[in-house]
C-alpha cells in the first residue's frame, strides 16, 4: 500500500510539469464546455423559470416534447430535412470539389481553395442572398424570372411555406460548404501521388476506381472529421433560417429543434424544458454521427 | 540494360497514366467546377458591387448586377451613420480587433499547451480527456449560451471583453487540430532534448513550439474567423465595448436606405478574414493533413 502511493508520487514528481500545461485550458473547457452539458441534463428533469429554484418533476419534460408539444414534431421534421439534404449534398459536393480542385496546379488551386473557403470565412455576408430572394419585383431572382417570362407575378420567396425550405437550404449549402472543403482538400493532399502511380500497373482503369480503391480509405480519418464538422453544423445552424425567413417562420415552415430551444430558452424562460431540447438535439446529433462512423469504416470494402 | 529496363517501365507509368484521365472526363469535371465555383462566389462579387453603387443604381428597376457609375460614398458615410449613436464608427472596429487579436493569439497559446502532453507525454488520464474533447466536438456551443450566461454572471465576467475572450480560448476544435499536428513530431526529437536533462516547460517552448509553426496558423485563422464575427449581444451589454457584426446589424436595420452602407461594412467584415485566409491557406491545408479522426 505505502509503496504504491510512493509510486505516485514519483509518478507525479517526474510528469507535474505536463499536468499544469493542461490546467489553463481544461479550466476553460471544464467551466464553459462539461459543466454547461452536465448542467442541461440535470436541469431537463425539473421545472425552471431562472427566479425560483429548480422543481424535480421527472420524465414531464420530455414526455411533453415527445407527445404533448404540438409544434417539436415540425421542428423534428425541418431539423432532418435541413440535415439529410444539406449534410450529406454538401459533403459530396465538398468531395467531389476537392478532388477535383487537387487535380489542377497552383496558381489555379489556390484561387479555387480561396473562392469555396470564402463563404465561410464571415457569417454577415450571406445576407446579401436576402436581396437575391427579395418577394417583390425588385428581388434578383423575380426580376430574372418575369423577365425571361417563367412567371408573370412575383414570387415571395421569403415568406411562402412552399419555398421557404428551399431558400434556406441554398443559403444553408452555400454557407457550410467551405468547412468540409478544406479538410477534405487536406486528406486529398496527404496521399502519395507514387499510389496512383503503382495503381495503374495495378490495374485501376479510371479516375472512379482510383477514388474508391487508393484515395478515399487512405484518407478516411479526414472524411470522419469532416463528417463530424458538417453534422454538428447542420443540427445546430438556426441563424440562417432566422435571417433569410424571420423568427417565428411563417407557419414554422423552417422552425428547426435549434429555434425551438431560443424560444423556450431565451423567450419564454422555461429553462428546465428548454434543457430537455438541448439534451435531445445533442443525442440526435451524436446517433447521427455514429451511423456516419460506420457508414464511413465501410468505403473502399 | 539495367538503365532501359527502369525507362520501359517508367514509360509504361506514363502511359497508363494517361489512360486514367479521360479527355471527356476532365471536360465534364472542368464544367462541374466552374458551376459551383460561380455559386460560390456570385454573392460575393455581388456584396462588392453593391457596395460601390451609388444610391440611385441600387434602387433601379429592372435590378442590375453591374454597377455605371462605382463610388465609394457608402464607406465615407459608415462613420458619419453611426453619429446618432454616441460612439464613433472607428470603437466597433477597434473592439472587433483587438477581441480577434488578443483570443486568437491567447487560444493559441493555451490551445498548445494543453496539445503538448496529450500528444506527447503519455500521461495517465490523458486519453480519457482527449476523447470527451473529441465528444464535444459533436455538440454545438450555443446550445450552452443560457447556462454560460449565468457563470459568467457568477464570475463577474458580464459586460466586459473577458465574457468573449475566455470562451473563445477552450475551443475545442482547435485544441483538437493541433493535438493531431503535434502527433506527427518524432519523439526522437523530444528524448534527446530530455536526456539533455531539458524540463517539460522547455521542451515545449523550444522544441515543441517552433515545429508546429503551421498549425498556429490555422488555429489562428479558425479562431479570429469565429471572434471576428461574434455578434456578442448575449453576455455584452454596453454599447461601447460591442462589436463590428453589432454595428452591422444597427446599420442594416436602419431600413432601406442603408442597403448601400450595410454591403459597405460587410465588405469590411469579409476583406480582413479573407486576406488573413490567402497569405496563410497553404499553412492551413498542410496542418490539417494531419487532423484526421481515428474511431
Amino acid at each position: 500500500m505505502k509503496s504504491s502511493s510512493n509510486n505516485q508520487i514519483r509518478y507525479l514528481k517526474r510528469n507535474y510539469q505536463g499536468y499544469l500545461l493542461m490546467i489553463p485550458y481544461l479550466a476553460v473547457f471544464i467551466i464553459f464546455t462539461v459543466y454547461p452539458v452536465i448542467t442541461s441534463v440535470v436541469l431537463s428533469f425539473t421545472t425552471y423559470n431562472v427566479f425560483q429554484s429548480p422543481i424535480f418533476i421527472g420524465f414531464d419534460n420530455y414526455v411533453q416534447l415527445f407527445f404533448t408539444d404540438s409544434i417539436f414534431p415540425t421542428a423534428m421534421q425541418n431539423t432532418f430535412l435541413i440535415a439529410i439534404v444539406v449534410g450529406p449534398l454538401s459533403y459530396f459536393l465538398s468531395l467531389f470539389l476537392a478532388w477535383m480542385v487537387n487535380e489542377f496546379e497552383n496558381p489555379w488551386r489556390t484561387l479555387l481553395t480561396v473562392i469555396f473557403y470564402a463563404p465561410t470565412l464571415s457569417n454577415s455576408v450571406f445576407t446579401i442572398w436576402m436581396i437575391v430572394f427579395d418577394g417583390d419585383i425588385y428581388g434578383f431572382l423575380n426580376s430574372f424570372l418575369l423577365k425571361l417570362g417563367f412567371i408573370e407575378d412575383p414570387i415571395q420567396w421569403r415568406t411562402n411555406p412552399q419555398y421557404m425550405m428551399m431558400v434556406v437550404i441554398v443559403v444553408q449549402l452555400w454557407v457550410s460548404l467551405g468547412t468540409s472543403f478544406l479538410t477534405l482538400r487536406a486528406g486529398f493532399n496527404t496521399v502519395d501521388r507514387q499510389y496512383y502511380e503503382a495503381a495503374a500497373i495495378d490495374g485501376i482503369k479510371n479516375r472512379f476506381q482510383e477514388l474508391w480503391f487508393i484515395t478515399l480509405p487512405m484518407m478516411a480519418p479526414h472524411l470522419m472529421l469532416s463528417a463530424v464538422l458538417a453534422i454538428t453544423n447542420t443540427f445546430t445552424s438556426a441563424n440562417v433560417a432566422t435571417v433569410m425567413t424571420g423568427f417565428p417562420s411563417v407557419n414554422y415552415a423552417t422552425h428547426t429543434i435549434m429555434h425551438h430551444l431560443q424560444d423556450y430558452g431565451t423567450i419564454r424562460y422555461e429553462r428546465g424544458y428548454a434543457s430537455a431540447i438541448a439534451t435531445v438535439l445533442f443525442l440526435f446529433s451524436l446517433l447521427f454521427n455514429k451511423f456516419a462512423q460506420k457508414l464511413i469504416s465501410r468505403i473502399g470494402k | 540494360m539495367q538503365k532501359t529496363k527502369t525507362l520501359k517501365a517508367l514509360r509504361r507509368v506514363k502511359k497508363s497514366r494517361k489512360l486514367n484521365r479521360s479527355r471527356a472526363g476532365n471536360i465534364l469535371m472542368f464544367l462541374f467546377l466552374i458551376g459551383f465555383a460561380v455559386y460560390s462566389a456570385l454573392p460575393l462579387v455581388l456584396i462588392v458591387l453593391q457596395s460601390i453603387k451609388p444610391i440611385n443604381e441600387l434602387f433601379v428597376y429592372p435590378p442590375k448586377f453591374y454597377v455605371i457609375n462605382p463610388t465609394l460614398n457608402n464607406f465615407k458615410q459608415l462613420s458619419s451613420l453611426m453619429s446618432t449613436t454616441w460612439i464613433p464608427f472607428s470603437r466597433y472596429v477597434f473592439n472587433s480587433l483587438f477581441i480577434s487579436v488578443i483570443g486568437t493569439v491567447g487560444h493559441i497559446v493555451v490551445a498548445s499547451m494543453c496539445a503538448f502532453p496529450l500528444a506527447k507525454l503519455n500521461l495517465k488520464g490523458g486519453n480519457f480527456i482527449f476523447q470527451v474533447i473529441v465528444l464535444s466536438l459533436m455538440f454545438a456551443p450555443s446550445v450552452s449560451d443560457i447556462v454560460n450566461y449565468q457563470t459568467m454572471s457568477n464570475l463577474g465576467l458580464l459586460d466586459t471583453y473577458l465574457a468573449i475572450l475566455v470562451p473563445a480560448l477552450g475551443s475545442s476544435l482547435g485544441l483538437y487540430i493541433m493535438k493531431q499536428f503535434m502527433s506527427q513530431i518524432p519523439d526522437s526529437l523530444i528524448e534527446s532534448a530530455s536526456i539533455d536533462g531539458a524540463s517539460t516547460f522547455r521542451i515545449f517552448w523550444k522544441i515543441i513550439m517552433p515545429n508546429v509553426k503551421p498549425a498556429w496558423l490555422t488555429l489562428a485563422i479558425f479562431s479570429f474567423q469565429n471572434l471576428w464575427n461574434n455578434a456578442n449581444t448575449t453576455y455584452i451589454y454596453s454599447e461601447p465595448l460591442k462589436s463590428l457584426p453589432y454595428a452591422l446589424n444597427q446599420i442594416v436595420s436602419g431600413g432601406i436606405i442603408r442597403a448601400g452602407a450595410g454591403a459597405a461594412v460587410s465588405v469590411i467584415l469579409l476583406i480582413v478574414p479573407m486576406a488573413l485566409f490567402i497569405l496563410t491557406q497553404s499553412r492551413i491545408i498542410e496542418t490539417m493533413s494531419t487532423s484526421g479522426m481515428k474511431e
